[in-house]
């Protein structure tokens, strides 16, 4: 059903690439995707995958310099929100894309109330009248669980707890009914029972509101809990792309049978060691000529140092529909006793 | 906060009082005698008499206490007599200056206008400069405005006042005269030329001090408006759509603003030390002018009480400080 609808957010060939005194960092290389009304996409990746810096280069909120969004298109409404004035850009910002980060300590300024903070976009982009838009925050605080709103508008963010923090920041990128809500690690920073609480908040607010989500995350677990697609990134690309239990089912590259593989296991009599993924993320100072994961990959082949893989559908469904993966092996080449 | 106020007070009056004994036994550790400027025929018998009249051949612990008493007791007195007439000291003996045997209070007062006038124009022409410079420098770091920012910062910080003071009546004074050497202390402002004419004699001085307290200020401004910029607050407001403007002067100069207000309320009593030097150099009869005079002569009396009044301003602007720390930052709080 949500297949069919035209995508809200369409992501194509983004590129973005980080000036240091090093040279240049490739951190995204042609990451296209999209995103359809009401649907969870679910990012996962190690730290330095490109995930973050991703969802950031959508919106312009890479400090530039170092930071340069080289190419690509981001369709939001009809509008490529990387051509359009820095202006029209801050009135999609907060009203049409919402922004929750994984810091809550951090992410909410110190020194103005949380009402102020709620009622700050409501007043720029609805023009709301300072009574409008505290009445507006008040709903909003009640939205996301926090009782006693209307005296909690005047208190300061050093006033509550890490998990209502975030549940702050959530009713902030709520607060003008966004068509996408981007969450990047957004109960990384939280203890596990708030993680949960979190999830199930956002859940939730997915019924109610229906706005479609990009979860960036690193944990399977919470994807496996809440996204309806999943988009493996490594190395500034994606890796894998396809529905959430295809992923979990099928999964075909290699990075992502590996990153499947770390998840600790709580069955079976006995634990069994604790696997990883051994090396590190490349740091890309050219555009990557060859697979980036083929130095870390148990199944490398000869052409994956000659070529960049492309994605190609793995199920015949046109790339970005349905499962597709960028890797030139596939789970069928495994030979017999060859480990997962 | 009120609590918190009134206790800070309470707690500034024993630092208060140990501040003044050291500085009276300081004082009277120095060198020199208050009859050092009488000439030398002046027979010694009659060098005692005057030591006796000026009240200097007591034991220290003895003009020590008699001196707290005229300062906290008798001087408040004839404050109050003095603004509504009445007449509580009744003629108590007063805190008199040893060179010109006239209360100290009443030099300090001719005193303390010049030099307000001029330091305190300085200070805030400094504090208007410095701001912006200092949040734009931070905002366009490196750019060419930032570095010639921290040219003009590192120059005016680390040139001494008495040079830039003496480097400027030089050439505007002296070789291009379009300023006046010496700071009239007679001028009143009463119309338009005479305003005309105290604009001008203040210029240099004000100048001098305000390029160095700007310095210093900008560079704190700067370096707390850079260590805010990058917090992740500050994408949280970009991220929900504000303008940079918002972004730059609600979100991150209010945060920037808490050390920056400290320096600036700490700074407040060094500036009228620093401004002893600049005064003498334009020849501003000032407080700091009155001190330099009274430490060549020895004139215990004024030193100690003018010290005392420093002492005094820098334990408030400290409290300033703090109560402007708690204004602006929502996590301090005093209770």
């Amino acid at each position: 059903m949500a297949d069919l609808a035209a995508p809200v957010l369409d992501v194509r060939g983004l590129k973005t690439v980080f000036h240091t005194r090093a040279g240049e960092v490739h951190a995204v290389n042609s990451v296209s995707f999209s995103l359809r009304p009401g649907e969870v996409l679910g990012v996962v990746g190690e730290s330095g995958s490109g995930k973050s810096v991703t969802m950031m280069s959508l919106l312009g909120l890479l400090p530039s310099p170092p930071a340069d969004v080289r190419g690509g298109q981001v369709l939001l409404g009809g509008r490529d929100l990387l051509k359009i004035s820095p202006k029209e850009l801050q009135s999609v910002r907060g009203a049409k894309v919402g922004f929750v980060f994984q810091d809550p300590m951090t992410s909410l300024n110190p020194v103005f109330s949380v009402g102020n903070q709620i009622m700050e976009p409501l007043r720029k982009h609805m023009g709301m009248t300072k009574a409008q838009a505290a009445d507006r925050a008040v709903e909003l605080l009640e939205l996301v669980g926090i009782p006693d709103a209307r005296r909690r508008l005047k208190s300061y963010p050093h006033q509550f707890s890490g998990g209502m923090r975030q549940r702050v920041m959530i009713a902030i990128a709520l607060a003008c009914d966004p068509d996408v809500l981007i969450a990047d690690e957004p109960t990384t920073a939280l203890d596990v029972t708030i993680q949960a609480q979190i999830l199930e908040l956002v859940k939730d607010l997915r019924q109610k509101l229906g706005m479609a989500i990009i979860w960036i995350t690193h944990d399977l677990g919470v994807i496996a809990a809440i996204a309806d697609r999943v988009m493996v990134m490594y190395g500034g690309q994606v890796a894998e792309h396809a529905p959430v239990k295809e992923l979990f089912a099928r999964p075909q590259h290699p990075y992502t049978r590996a990153l499947l593989r770390t998840i600790p296991s709580i069955s079976g009599e006995r634990a069994a060691r604790l696997q990883v993924i051994e090396g590190q993320p490349p740091i890309l100072t050219a555009e990557p000529a060859s697979c980036p994961f083929r130095a870390r990959c148990i199944h490398s082949l000869d052409r994956c140092a000659q070529e960049n893989p492309a994605r190609h559908a793995v199920d015949g469904k046109p790339l970005g529909t349905g499962h597709d993966v960028a890797c030139f092996w596939s789970p069928e080449l495994m030979t017999e006793g060859e480990d997962a | 906060m009120l609590t918190y106020t009134l206790r800070r007070l309470l707690t500034a009056i024993p630092t208060l009082l140990l501040i003044s004994l050291v500085i009276f036994l300081l004082v009277d550790l120095a060198p020199g005698s208050p009859l050092s400027e009488i000439p030398l025929t002046v027979p010694p018998e009659v060098r005692e008499k005057m030591m006796k009249a000026l009240g200097a051949d007591q034991p220290v612990m003895v003009r020590y206490v008699l001196w707290l008493k005229q300062f906290f007791w008798v001087e408040p007195q004839y404050l109050i007599d003095g603004w509504f007439g009445t007449d509580f000291a009744q003629g108590a003996q007063r805190i008199i200056s040893w060179q010109s045997k006239v209360p100290a209070f009443q030099i300090i007062g001719e005193r303390l206008p010049q030099t307000l006038t001029v330091v305190g124009t300085a200070y805030l022409v400094g504090i208007l400069i410095a701001l912006p410079i200092g949040i734009y420098s931070a905002y366009r770091q490196y750019s060419w405005f930032d570095q010639a920012g921290t040219f003009f910062a590192m120059a005016g910080f680390s040139v001494p006042t008495f040079f830039t003071g003496n480097v400027l009546i030089m050439i505007f004074a002296v070789k291009l005269g379009w300023f006046p050497t010496i700071y009239d202390t007679q001028l009143r402002v009463t119309d338009w030329a005479s305003f005309y004419k105290m604009i001008m004699q203040m210029a240099l001085p004000v100048t001098v001090l305000a390029l160095f307290n700007a310095a210093e200020i900008s560079r704190y401004t700067r370096s707390s408006v850079l260590e805010n910029l990058n917090q992740d607050y500050v994408r949280t407001a970009r991220a929900k759509g504000m303008g940079e403007r918002t972004v730059l002067l609600k979100h991150v100069l209010r945060n920037s603003l808490i050390p920056v207000v400290t320096v600036i309320a700490l700074g407040m009593p060094t500036v009228f030390g620093g401004a002893i030097v600049t005064e003498n150099i334009f020849k501003i009869n000032g407080i700091g002018a009155a001190l330099i005079g009274a430490i060549h002569v020895s004139d215990l009396p004024l030193i100690q009480t003018i010290t005392f009044i420093f002492a005094v301003l820098i334990v408030l602007f400290n409290l300033i400080a703090d109560i402007l720390y708690g204004i602006l930052d929502p996590r301090i709080r005093y209770d």
